[in-house]
């Protein structure tokens, strides 16, 4: 196959971009690829993977501007690292952790795009992670006691809700010891 | 990487990489030297504390004590990254003795863990470097949300952090023209494949690198498994096609792969391009019972050794790129010439 931009050279790489459902593809010569600007897989100047993240991104800002009583964009800034939303927007990276706090919610659908799903369900780091492994244990247990309370058995019903007080005790002193 | 591993005929190697990051410090795009060198303390303690030595001894180099063709030859050897090795700052790589773990220190990321094993064992890969992922877990406190899981630089990474790959050699599906239809499937099921296809695919020696995409909404074990069964339908499918060749071609198959041989041992003059599409050629023959004095090992080594950053060192000298072509045709022709006077033992 030839590439679709010299006509001379033969395509070796193979895009499909998908837009609101929209399948495009690209076959194209290395040398036009790189006159194009899109990324070369693999190669180290090439990597497009944070420039088609900032198209993303760039529409996000656009959408948001273009709404109907839309308020002038107000500059959105970590308060740790420093880095604004519109510089996250440009590079399609993060500049620390807590960045992901303070873009908060204006992440949903960026993190839907490119994974489909917004919430983590993998491994959880034992130490760091022990509070979040003891909510994931009390939700399992309040499912739990719902289902002994709808079948009447109320004696195991009871040992559950102690179970549950005991383990939402152990949270709030946790919370309080790391201030 | 040495030795070759289960089901080597298709997978030359599998790996994991981990992606993890300390709560609190800037991300090393925006970190100052001082704080760079604060993180790279706090993780090469990690591993001088002695905690790692269950998986061997490891060796710790400062990128900056490297010069630009010892880094090349770690990037060529997928010990580090490209990334890694261009970033002048704070950086730093653990690698294990036998080269089956290296941990990159200040990357995009703080930490990157990366277990690459001969062959098809993405599941062991996984197992160890989780374990390894344990063990930094224990030491340090990594930026972790309940939400959005394990905080990475990039968006692309967040949630698992983990990036599980395959490196595949598919002669039988490029030969038969059955590949772009297969990796266009793959592409559907939230896998990416990685490399030059098409017909520019003999170029690269047929190799190509298949990877999950997604790492927010899928457990650990889900992607693994989803890439797992996904190269084992692969595997079976190139076989298939190896056969239908054999079957269908014998002649014409044996005469480009004994060519192929022929010329990898006899050349003057061999371009990177020429010698990967050779190799797989050869590499082919051997996996097919064509070829017997030439063991596959040696093939893997050829792959690796005739790139550029390599050759440099195999030869110590600084090379144009015409002095490179000549060069990696003796070394091939070397090692080939030495395999069968051994009779490929």
């Amino acid at each position: 196959m030839l590439c679709q931009e010299c006509e001379k050279k033969p395509a070796t790489l193979h895009f499909t971009k998908i837009v609101n459902g929209e399948k495009t593809e690209f076959h194209i010569c290395e040398a036009c690829a790189r006159e194009r600007g899109e990324g070369i897989p693999g190669t180290a100047n090439g990597f497009s993977i944070h420039s088609l993240l900032s198209g993303l991104l760039d529409f996000e800002q656009a959408s948001a501007m273009n709404g109907i009583g839309a308020k002038p964009q107000q500059q959105l800034r970590c308060d740790n690292c420093g880095l604004t939303y519109t510089q996250f927007s440009k590079m399609g990276r993060f500049g620390c952790s807590n960045c992901y706090v303070q873009f908060g919610n204006k992440l949903d659908p960026i993190l839907k795009r490119v994974h489909g799903n917004t919430t983590h369900v993998g491994k959880i780091p034992k130490r760091a992670g022990e509070q979040i492994q003891v909510k994931r244990e009390v939700e399992v247990l309040r499912q739990d006691l719902q289902a002994r309370i709808e079948q009447e058995d109320f004696e195991n019903a009871a040992q559950i809700r102690d179970r549950i007080r005991e383990l939402e005790r152990n949270i709030a002193d946790a919370q309080e010891r790391h201030g | 990487m040495k030795g070759i591993g289960p089901e080597a005929d298709v997978v030359i190697s599998s790996r994991i990489r981990i992606a993890r990051n300390l709560t609190g410090h800037p991300f090393p795009m925006l970190a100052t030297n001082q704080q760079a060198n604060d993180v790279m303390e706090q993780l090469t303690a990690v591993a001088d504390s002695g905690k790692l030595h269950d998986y061997g001894p490891f060796e710790t180099v400062q990128l900056s004590q490297l010069n630009e063709l010892e880094r090349r030859v770690l990037v060529e050897k997928h010990l580090i990254s490209p990334n890694l090795a261009n970033e002048s700052r704070s950086g730093a790589v653990m690698l294990s003795e036998n080269e089956a773990v290296s941990i990159m220190v200040n990357e995009e990321d703080h930490l990157r863990i990366q277990c690459l094993y001969p062959g098809f064992q993405i599941k062991e890969a996984w197992g160890l470097a989780s374990r390894i992922d344990d063990i930094f877990e224990e030491e340090t406190d990594y930026a972790f949300d309940e939400r959005r899981g394990y905080l990475t630089s990039c968006p692309t990474n967040v949630g698992t952090g983990i990036r599980s790959s395959v490196m595949m050699h598919l002669p039988g599906l490029v030969l038969t023209q059955q590949i772009n239809r297969i990796l266009s499937a793959i592409t559907q099921v939230g896998l990416a494949v990685r490399g030059i296809y098409g017909e520019g695919s003999e170029a690269t020696g047929n190799l190509f690198q298949i990877s999950n995409q997604i790492t927010l909404g899928q457990s650990e074990g889900e992607i693994i498994e989803n890439l797992h069964n996904v190269a084992r339908q692969i595997i079976e499918h190139e076989r298939a096609a190896r056969n239908r060749l054999l079957e269908d071609s014998r002649i014409r198959l044996e005469d480009r792969i004994q060519r192929s041989y022929g010329i990898l041992s006899h050349a003057m003059i061999m371009d990177s391009k020429e010698a990967a599409q050779r190799l797989s050629d050869v590499r082919l023959g051997i996996d097919l019972g064509l070829i017997r004095d030439v063991t596959p090992q040696v093939m893997n080594e050829m792959m690796v050794l005739t790139q550029p950053g390599f050759l440099q060192q195999v030869f110590n000298e600084k090379m144009s790129p015409e002095l490179r072509d000549i060069r990696r045709a003796e070394l091939i022709r070397n090692q080939l010439h030495s395999e069968s006077d051994h009779g490929g033992v």
